[in-house]
């Protein structure tokens, strides 16, 4: 299996013998926890131990293609296991257990299999989580690109939290724990072989220990992690459900500075760049400079810092450089660099 | 970050402005009777916009948006044609982005790829010829387009492509020259630009000579601008200088980047490839004569219209559009009955609509919630912003 020349074949999905060999030596392995062990059709979660941590079950999917597979700053398996523990960790949850389904091409090197499996065992083990139920589907080549994964997670969100959109409030400060569109910009530069040295990498991340001690604070509203849209379509997202408004101010937004030349010479917004490892958080205007010491206390949150203010007028608005305010839009579909 | 940050500095940028108005305020122009600048370039359109430029002007001043996106200039037509060459099984064809989006009358570039033809971003015509050599059994047809700032690197493309001996590499040539434009815009009866912002991009390959007719035979002053906020705020205070002095020559505000000669390489490489030939439709102002540009008889061969033939497909706009009136400052995007509702970005209908540098897509981003109180006078709205802040 550690040979480039072995790839995944049309048997690997079979259900026969070469499906078991690819179970037991590859995933069985990486995952290793005594949910998955017990090799049943589903794993069998203990309620009493649900129940102790606290009053709500979080439950939710999410599924990957990302192209390219590989990329500085992880790669998908990564990718999967951070996207949806941060989906629960972003609703107050504790993310505990996680499936996963893979969908292979038919000759996608067994080497880079394994690769993506050990990065998704270890990053849900350092985040607390375990890997207990999955399920392997092979197509033929062309059919799919390379590998997509499905990752389904569940959590316990504490009795005391209750964040959501629709308790935001006028007045309201807009909170992103760091800098925007390191991953968006990273992606771009492989995968549309732009070839810059950008010395950016993707900020893959399970969030949830630096959103943990948040839920001891009064005065959270909202929290979402930006990805795909970027920090623009969660402003939008917020603005939607809750009836207010936002305004943002250009200058306080934490963008690297390759990101933003990169943005600049393609003619791009960094905000609508997707971001992997970033919280923006709502939260009473009293709860606000605790909100950033804590997260500025953990290294996922360090460059966090106050982006805007919830308005009363139900627009999201960005004030620029030069005093003037504008209206934010979102893009119809993927922005496109400008000709010129 | 540098050669940004510096020319987007907001107490420079309240200095320009203090003095704009000062000398805008004693120009013989009134709100009602603004002094009309024509910002050729889409570039300059996006930058107003973005930055709420015109937010910022005295009253006696206004911006006109000019027809300098090559996107939005592009007849529905081409788009056919591009469709139609695309959709030959043997063709990747290559395209900037902003043209993927682009309606023909039978659909847009995107939605051809969706259908099944082999359509790729590319960010240069270079990347075409990587693919022309990568695929040996594939015909590769570059879609080039754009005006004296896109045709130096097409040409240079050629000149390699023919080093090469590349049989696989074409190029559907749809490069237009500003020139004649201007010189048509000017020489409609009731068109009222009364100076000209010049495009920073285009100028760096051609110089300020090619501007002299303007000053000389239409007695309207212009000024070579940058892209920033600051080059642009510096560019309108001269162009006022030049009317408060009853001056009229062409400027150059953009030095650092526009050499007075342009540039001479790109000029030569530009010379060998192309020429001029005669009329060429754009979408919007109709035909406009020797603004076309096809390939010199030394680089035919890669010329995709012999090996394809794509059909001609002359398609009238909208008669309901008035893309020609915005582009000649006749009228504003949101008096147009089709913005907004029957032209969105989304869907676009007009000319100025498709690309992000349009002015019609620009209106829309930036002042779609605005549309409502555009047509009080512009100095209620100038009062307005200045109360917001």
């Amino acid at each position: 299996m550690n040979e480039a020349k072995d790839v995944v074949t049309m048997a690997h999905g079979s259900g026969g013998r070469a499906m078991q060999q690819l179970i037991d030596q590859l995933f069985l392995r990486a995952f290793d926890n005594c949910w998955l062990n017990q090799r049943e059709d589903g794993a069998q979660l203990s309620l009493a131990s649900l129940s102790a941590q606290g009053d709500l079950l979080a439950f939710t999917t999410d599924s990957y293609v990302i192209d390219p597979v590989f990329f500085p700053g992880g790669n998908i398996g990564k990718l999967a296991v951070c996207g949806t523990a941060n989906d629960l960790a972003v609703s107050g949850a504790t993310p505990g257990w996680l499936s996963c389904g893979f969908i292979l091409e038919e000759g996608f090197p067994l080497v880079e299999l394994q690769r993506i499996v050990s990065l998704m065992a270890q990053t849900a083990r350092d985040a607390g989580m375990a890997i207990v139920t999955g399920d392997t589907k092979v197509v033929q080549r062309g059919a799919a690109d390379k590998i997509f994964i499905n990752t389904a997670g569940i959590g316990v969100i504490p009795g005391a939290v209750n964040w959501s959109a629709r308790a935001i409030k006028a007045g309201d400060k807009v909170i992103v724990s760091g800098t925007l569109g390191d991953h968006g910009a990273a992606i771009l530069n492989l995968r549309e072989k732009l070839g810059m040295d950008l010395g950016v990498e993707s900020d893959c991340a399970v969030l949830a220990p630096m959103i943990a001690p948040l839920r001891s604070l009064v005065g959270i509203h909202a929290l979402r992690d930006a990805t795909r849209g970027g920090v623009n379509a969660i402003l939008h997202e917020f603005s939607a459900a809750s009836g207010f408004g936002i305004c943002i101010d250009e200058q306080a937004l934490p963008v690297k500075p390759a990101v933003r030349g990169l943005c600049e010479l393609l003619g791009l917004e960094p905000l609508n760049f997707a971001n992997e490892g970033k919280v923006v958080a709502v939260v009473a205007a009293h709860a606000e400079e605790a909100v950033l010491m804590m997260m500025r206390s953990h290294p996922l949150g360090e460059d966090a810092t106050t982006i805007g203010v919830v308005t009363q007028d139900p627009q999201v608005c960005l004030r620029g450089t030069l005093g003037v305010t504008r209206q934010l839009t979102l893009p119809h579909a993927e922005p496109l660099p400008r000709i010129c | 970050m540098r050669f940004v940050d510096e020319f987007r500095d907001p107490q420079l940028a309240k200095t320009l402005l203090e003095q704009l108005h000062q000398r805008a305020g004693l120009l013989p122009y009134t709100a009602d009777k603004p002094l009309q600048i024509m910002e050729v370039c889409g570039g300059h359109t996006h930058a107003i916009f973005k930055f709420g430029l015109d937010k910022l002007l005295p009253p006696q001043l206004e911006f006109i948006h000019g027809p300098g996106c090559p996107v939005c200039v592009l007849p529905m037509g081409r788009i056919d044609a591009c469709c139609e060459i695309a959709a030959h099984p043997e063709v990747i064809f290559c395209t900037f982005g902003d043209a993927l989006r682009v309606p023909g009358q039978h659909g847009s570039l995107a939605q051809a790829r969706e259908r099944g033809a082999d359509i790729r971003v590319v960010y240069s015509p270079l990347d075409g010829l990587r693919l022309a050599r990568e695929n040996p059994a594939r015909q590769v047809v570059f879609f080039a387009l754009g005006f004296e700032t896109t045709q130096p690197v097409t040409a240079v493309t050629l000149q390699q492509a023919r080093r090469e001996r590349l049989t696989n590499f074409s190029i559907f040539c749809q490069h237009i020259s500003l020139m004649p434009t201007l010189r048509s815009l000017l020489s409609q009866d009731d068109v009222r630009i009364d100076a000209f912002l010049a495009p920073g991009h285009v100028s760096m390959i051609t110089g300020a000579a090619p501007y002299h007719f303007i000053n000389q035979e239409f007695g309207k002053p212009l000024v070579i601008s940058g892209f920033e906020p600051l080059d642009m705020l510096q560019s309108v205070l001269m162009l006022v200088k030049q009317v408060g002095e009853a001056s009229c020559k062409t400027e150059n505000q953009y030095r650092r980047v526009v050499p007075e000669q342009g540039n001479l390489l790109a000029q030569k490489a530009m010379r060998e490839v192309f020429t001029l030939s005669g009329s060429s439709e754009w979408r919007g102002l109709g035909m406009i004569e020797r603004s076309g540009i096809s390939l010199t008889s030394a680089y035919a061969m890669f010329d995709v219209e012999r090996r394809f033939s794509p059909q001609a497909q002359p398609v009238a706009d909208d008669p309901r559009s008035r893309c020609g009136e915005v582009l000649t400052g006749r009228c504003k995007p949101h008096q147009c009955p089709l913005f907004g509702t029957g032209c969105t970005p989304h869907n676009a209908f007009g000319a100025l609509m498709v690309s992000s540098e349009g002015a019609c897509a620009a209106w829309y981003q930036y002042r779609h919630q605005e549309a409502t109180i555009a047509s009080q006078p512009q100095h209620k709205q100038q009062q307005k912003v200045s109360q917001d802040e």
